[in-house]
């Protein structure tokens, strides 16, 4: 017996309770400037209007939602495959602390109108630094776990952990560059991006398209690596493929980011460079996905009746989806009918509600029980609804916005005769209307799925005591 | 020699080592590792839920095949 070392649960914990609250925060963000895009009324106060809520949309349910998610199941996929509690626990409570703040200060700065205009990159540059200074930290006890594991090989999934932390913390410190106006005081942050014109753009797009391969692909690859298994009790269907499937990510990601700057001033041979690296990017993106759904491969009852596997497999069918549909928008004459359209959003959308938020639920639900002392959630017949309601909200969303974007690509185009526009820019936008409805009504499910979870949560942890499992030896060589 | 040959080289290199990987990672040598490795999740995870009994993918099949 390993005398009574437990694994660190409370920092786990912690991140999967906030993960399910910034997920409600987020979405319900998300819900609102959905509506203030059909009824342009609600925009009552400027700290309130749609462009200061929009990168708090953004910003919350990557960051808040989906760093909290990945926060969680990475400290509890390290410590398991490594059979050894976490590394610095100190410095993993100031993880978990230093990224609430940041999100506090994400929630307060964006609505005043305090930000960088980069997307996904606004918050300004103290709490860049504070960003920072977590990232660092978290890299410490992750790898500092790695480094006293007490198995040799390390798992697949802390591979695609360990190259999420390390490659966000490149993207960060390089696209959140930018000279300080020191002027303007700390309170009231000010700064200029340290690049200049089209490498600004480029630098931004290779940041953005990173952080939708490394912190919104490879860190959930990393949940899907420990959780599929786990909830189907078979080990996963191929480890060379997910090996291949780790290299060949790490080796093409990195090119991709210049297809957001399509037909702009950036020369010609990069966008097409980004072109060429996002159709290759279908290979490994469905060699892993077919990896992931076929570990259930002989076992497919098991989705009948666990819901938590359905969200699993559902999310990977999204991730091949949206990843079949990237490479496609990515081609530059597809992407002069998609770009600047809704059809972009949906896509967008397939991929952060189908893809990252299905797989970080499922995770969610499977460590919840555990992590508080219960054979299993309060209610399974709940979580089977949350599945329902959001698959049907997710299929709302995208299909109404496919719908959308397809129609603005097509008015925006169209020419009469005599060469003049067809459609005036404001009839493209009445026409939108009917389908900006649908995709606030599969938002607000969506988000309903969201607080039945909460809910379900909260009745799971009531009653419930804050267990941590005792550290396992490693099982003999087979 | 410009920065351009240097840059076409190491696209090729790179290249290169990616087919290496993939070779590598196929090569019967880590078979043994691999499925070593694969089961490293699937531990006894809580003393509150009761395990589901693990089977090797190969050995399962092995048996639907058979029955």
């Amino acid at each position: 017996m390993q005398s009574q070392a437990t694994y660190n649960y409370k920092v786990v914990r912690q991140f999967a309770v906030m993960t399910v609250i910034w997920g409600i925060v987020g979405m319900l963000v998300g819900v609102i400037i959905a509506a203030q895009l059909i009824w342009p009324e609600l925009n009552v106060v400027e700290w309130l209007s749609y462009g200061r809520l929009r990168p708090l949309h953004t910003n919350a349910v990557i960051f808040a939602f989906g760093g909290c998610a990945l926060f969680a199941t990475s400290y509890f996929a390290v410590q398991r495959t490594s059979h050894v509690p976490l590394f610095a626990p100190a410095l993993a409570a100031f993880t978990f602390w230093g990224w609430q703040l940041v999100i506090v200060l994400a929630a307060l700065s964006l609505p005043l109108g305090f930000t960088q205009g980069k997307e996904y990159a606004e918050l300004e540059w103290p709490i860049d630094i504070l960003i920072t200074l977590v990232w660092v930290s978290y890299a410490v006890v992750f790898f500092g776990t790695i480094v006293k594991r007490k198995v040799s090989h390390i798992y697949v999934a802390n591979w695609f952990f360990g190259g999420f932390i390390l490659t966000v913390a490149v993207l960060h410190l390089v696209n959140s560059a930018a000279i300080p106006v020191f002027a303007a005081g700390i309170l009231t942050p000010k700064s200029y991006s340290a690049y200049a014109g089209v490498q600004d753009a480029m630098v931004q797009w290779w940041y953005g398209h990173n952080a939708v391969g490394f912190f919104l692909t490879a860190g959930f690859l990393g949940m899907m690596y420990y959780f599929v298994p786990k909830q189907a009790g078979r080990p996963i269907y191929s480890y060379r493929l997910s090996v291949v499937h780790f290299w060949a990510l790490i080796f093409t990601y990195m090119w991709a980011g210049p297809h957001h700057l399509h037909y702009t001033a950036l020369p010609d041979w990069t966008q097409s460079v980004g072109m060429v690296f996002s159709l290759i990017l279908l290979a490994p993106s469905w060699g892993g996905m077919i990896n992931g759904i076929m570990t259930l491969s002989g076992a497919w009852h098991k989705l009948r009746d666990d819901p938590i596997l359905k969200f699993m497999i559902t999310s990977l069918s999204f991730y091949g989806m949206s990843t079949f549909e990237g490479p496609m928008m990515s081609i530059k004459t597809v992407n002069a009918l998609s770009h600047y359209t809704d059809w972009t959003v949906g896509h967008v959308h397939s991929g952060a509600l189908g893809w990252v938020a299905m797989i970080s639920i499922g995770s969610i639900y499977y460590l919840l029980p555990r992590l508080f002392g219960k054979p299993e959630m309060h209610s399974k017949k709940l979580v089977e609804a949350h599945f329902w309601i959001a698959t049907i909200g997710i299929v709302l969303y995208i299909a109404s916005m496919w719908i959308a974007g397809v129609m603005q690509g097509l008015m925006w185009r169209a020419t009469n005769l005599d060469g003049t526009l067809t459609y005036s820019f404001v009839e493209s936008v009445k026409a939108t209307y009917p389908f900006w409805t649908i995709r606030l009504l599969g938002g607000l499910l969506f988000l309903s799925g969201m607080l039945i979870m909460a809910y379900n949560m909260f009745l799971t942890m009531a009653g419930g005591k804050a267990v941590n499992a005792p550290v396992l030896a490693p099982a003999a060589a087979h | 020699m410009d920065i351009n040959d240097l840059r076409s080289i190491f696209t090729v290199l790179a290249f290169i080592a990616f087919v290496g990987i993939v070779w590598w990672a196929y090569s019967d040598r880590r078979k043994k590792t691999y499925d070593e490795a694969a089961m490293l999740p699937l531990d006894g995870d809580s003393p509150f839920v009761p395990s589901v009994p693990s089977v090797p993918q190969a050995t399962e099949n092995q048996e639907r095949k058979s029955s």
